[in-house]
């Protein structure tokens, strides 16, 4: 079980030191995905698309009461049974009276980052219902007992020979399995588990208010059984993901792909509207939408970081990210990682259990130049530094630090005679057990200050 | 040409010759350097790690120092980058603004204000890998500046894949998580090609990288590029 946020220096360097394969794998897939998403983007007007995005997403978040409502009553018009969830109490619960009412045995999981957050696979195991995540990913890594390490590509930090070993031990596959092969037999082991399955459950990418379509994008076909086989289909869906129109999705479902793969659209994109109707051949015969809040409404409040809920889950901001590319998401202790984990945790877990994750960032600003939502990732970074800082989270020794240093720099005279004097400390003899200065020389040498400092050269005459 | 020069609390301590090769180089091109006394920190360090209230006493300070001038050049992309995009914030108003739009990095002041392209021949025969400091590429956006002025001092750019990869200094983000602030490094190092010299426009990338070669036991040269682009001058 994860430590949350709280651990995620210590987990991170444990994951350095201990894990290195980690490191290789998060970093080659995160700069293949990083590279496609590169190209994707260079073939489209993507400045436009970009801005495009974020006034949509801005304007449905505006106006969000208006367009949830509208997706209730559309929903509803074509049978589909809504319910709000506060919580992530409340949501689960729409499952007691779902299980219950079936007799559901076995659930079968569309790839879904929301139910990662609320826990569902664990209540479903409470409830006495066998989940079984299908996405293949998701397959490797419910096998390993793990979660997500990455939104979209969730065993990103398992390597190939990582796959083998545990297909080997737990499918009977040959250690040296081609990735087809492996593919192959997770297949045959999902086919009969969506044939066996009786619920669903699936999350949602977009959800058009004026139609009540949910929209969903994926690569494996898993989705589309998911949502479709089993006799009752339950998407989780956070109030953030609402578009206003149908159209807006042809928008959406291309950018969205475009900055998580750099694929033009998902292979597979399903577009659902309610339960099977008389005519029909297939699909579920009963369809609950959960629109989940779980603090999602407290981040909407916030001036300033409500920005951060135009987020379309691409995990762009994770694959160029110089930080996650180290650890992958696990070292960061609760469902969302990288840079987008770092700026919405703190409005929906609270700014004091989210720390570190804030200043888990050299402020780099790589994020910002890919999110196709334009969510100011470094900048509400700092916003959450600054609240830190404000409700007195932060270190004392470092707030005194900054008051010592600022009145040191508004006086000139001052400022030079404390940099003479640090020029005279011993630091390679006594650094290791000074705060900041012990961090530096933990991992690198000891800096060397010039033989003079610029001011005295500049006194002396520059030739 | 009237220049401030703001040496920058770092390079003046750690980079003084740096700080001396860019009064040079300006001299060098016509310019009348200037170095107004009062100049400390551009206050960088505290807006960072989000003691906004300290990094405000210090814009202050700063818009004071230099209002007078003419243009304001800085041998650090990062600084300029805090003036350039984060001062209007921080103390809204005329004489932010005016700072902002007055102050440049030493190679996009070259390039961009001054027009120079060619420096001279005395880099002819040295390999240099250049590393991108995230402010001067992303805040400033400049990016093919030092590029141009380095080849136009006669060195080859050498390609590197993690030339515009953080190089995990990110000021007190180096102290506060050291060991991933050094995975990053380690990227960097573990990508770098076969080169006479890595240069940088930023002293704070240039003192990371430095150091964790140092601590890795890494025979690798560094040299502020302003250093090196006086170098190129061969005068």
């Amino acid at each position: 079980m994860s430590r949350g946020p709280g651990a995620y220096r210590a987990e991170a360097a444990r994951s350095l030191r201990d894990d290195p394969g980690v490191r290789d794998s998060v970093g080659s897939a995160t700069r293949s995905f990083d590279t496609h998403r590169a190209k994707a983007y260079a073939e489209i007007d993507s400045e436009r698309w970009r801005d495009w995005a974020r006034d949509v997403k801005t304007h449905a978040l505006t106006h969000l009461a208006e367009y949830l409502e509208q997706a209730e009553t559309r929903l509803t018009e074509r049978g589909v049974q809504v319910h709000w969830a506060e919580t992530d109490r409340d949501a689960l619960a729409v499952l007691d009276a779902v299980v219950g009412r079936h007799g559901i045995r076995t659930a079968v999981k569309a790839k879904s980052m929301v139910s990662e957050e609320l826990g569902v696979n664990e209540h479903l195991e409470r409830l006495g219902v066998r989940p079984i995540e299908t996405d293949l990913g998701e397959y490797i890594i419910q096998l390993l007992g793990e979660p997500p390490s990455h939104i979209v590509g969730p065993a990103i930090h398992k390597s190939l020979d990582d796959c083998r070993v545990l297909f080997h031990e737990r499918l009977g596959t040959p250690l040296d399995a081609p990735p087809d092969r492996l593919a192959g037999a997770a297949r045959d082991a999902l086919r009969e588990a969506f044939l066996a399955a009786d619920l669903g459950i699936s999350g949602a990418n977009f959800v058009a208010a004026d139609t009540g379509t949910l929209a969903l994008i994926e690569n494996e076909g898993n989705i589309r059984l998911s949502t479709s086989l089993p006799r009752v289909h339950v998407a989780f869906v956070g109030i953030e993901k609402i578009v206003p129109h149908f159209e807006d999705l042809a928008g959406f479902l291309q950018l969205t792909a475009r900055a998580a793969t750099g694929q033009p659209i998902g292979n597979f994109v399903s577009l659902i509207q309610g339960p099977r109707t008389g005519d029909e051949i297939d699909g579920p015969e009963e369809v609950h939408v959960v629109f989940v809040d779980n603090g999602r409404t407290a981040l909407l409040e916030d001036d300033e970081a409500w920005e951060a809920l135009r987020c379309v889950r691409c995990g762009a901001c994770l694959n160029i990210c110089p930080v996650y590319r180290q650890t992958g998401g696990h070292a960061y202790g609760w469902t969302y990682s990288g840079p987008l984990g770092a700026i919405i945790a703190p409005g929906m877990l609270g700014l004091k259990q989210a720390l570190p994750l804030p200043h888990a960032s050299s402020l780099c600003g790589a994020c910002a130049d890919v999110c196709p939502v334009r969510i100011p990732i470094p900048d509400l970074l700092v916003y959450w530094r600054e609240r830190a800082v404000e409700g007195g989270l932060a270190p004392l020794s470092e707030g005194l630090g900054a008051k010592m240093y600022a009145g040191l720099a508004e006086r000139p005279g001052a400022f030079a005679a404390a940099a003479a004097l640090m020029r005279h400390t011993p630091w390679k003899a006594v650094g290791r057990a000074l705060p900041v200065l012990g961090g530096w020389m933990q991992e690198r040498s000891a800096p060397e200050p010039s033989p003079k400092a610029f001011r005295r050269l500049w006194e002396e005459g520059i030739e | 040409m009237r220049v401030a020069l703001f040496a920058t609390c770092l390079a003046d301590q750690f980079f003084a010759e740096a700080c001396a090769d860019t009064v040079r180089l300006l001299r060098h091109l016509g310019a009348e350097v200037e170095f107004p006394a009062g100049q400390t920190c551009c206050g960088q360090p505290a807006y960072n790690v989000g003691h906004a209230r300290e990094a405000k006493r210090m814009v202050r300070h700063t818009l004071g120092v230099f209002d007078e001038a003419r243009y304001v050049v800085l041998p650090s992309g990062s600084c300029a980058g805090m003036l350039r995009r984060f001062y209007p914030e921080l103390v809204p108003g005329d004489r932010s603004e005016a700072l902002a739009s007055k102050s440049y990095e030493l190679s996009e002041f070259l390039v961009r204000v001054l027009g120079v392209e060619s420096l001279g021949d005395g880099l002819a025969g040295t390999r240099v890998a250049y590393h991108h400091g995230c402010h001067a590429l992303r805040e400033l956006r400049v990016e093919h500046e030092p590029i141009t002025l380095l080849r136009g001092a006669g060195a080859e750019v050498a390609p590197w894949s993690a030339d515009r990869e953080c190089c995990g200094f990110g000021g007190l983000f180096s102290t506060k998580l050291p060991e991933v602030s050094a995975a990053m490094a380690d990227t960097k190092l573990d990508t770098l090609p076969p080169v006479d010299v890595v240069t940088s426009a930023d002293g704070g990338c240039l003192m990371q990288l430095s150091g964790r070669s140092g601590h890795r036991g890494d025979d690798v040269r560094y040299r502020h590029l302003a250093s090196l682009l006086w170098q190129g001058v061969g005068a």
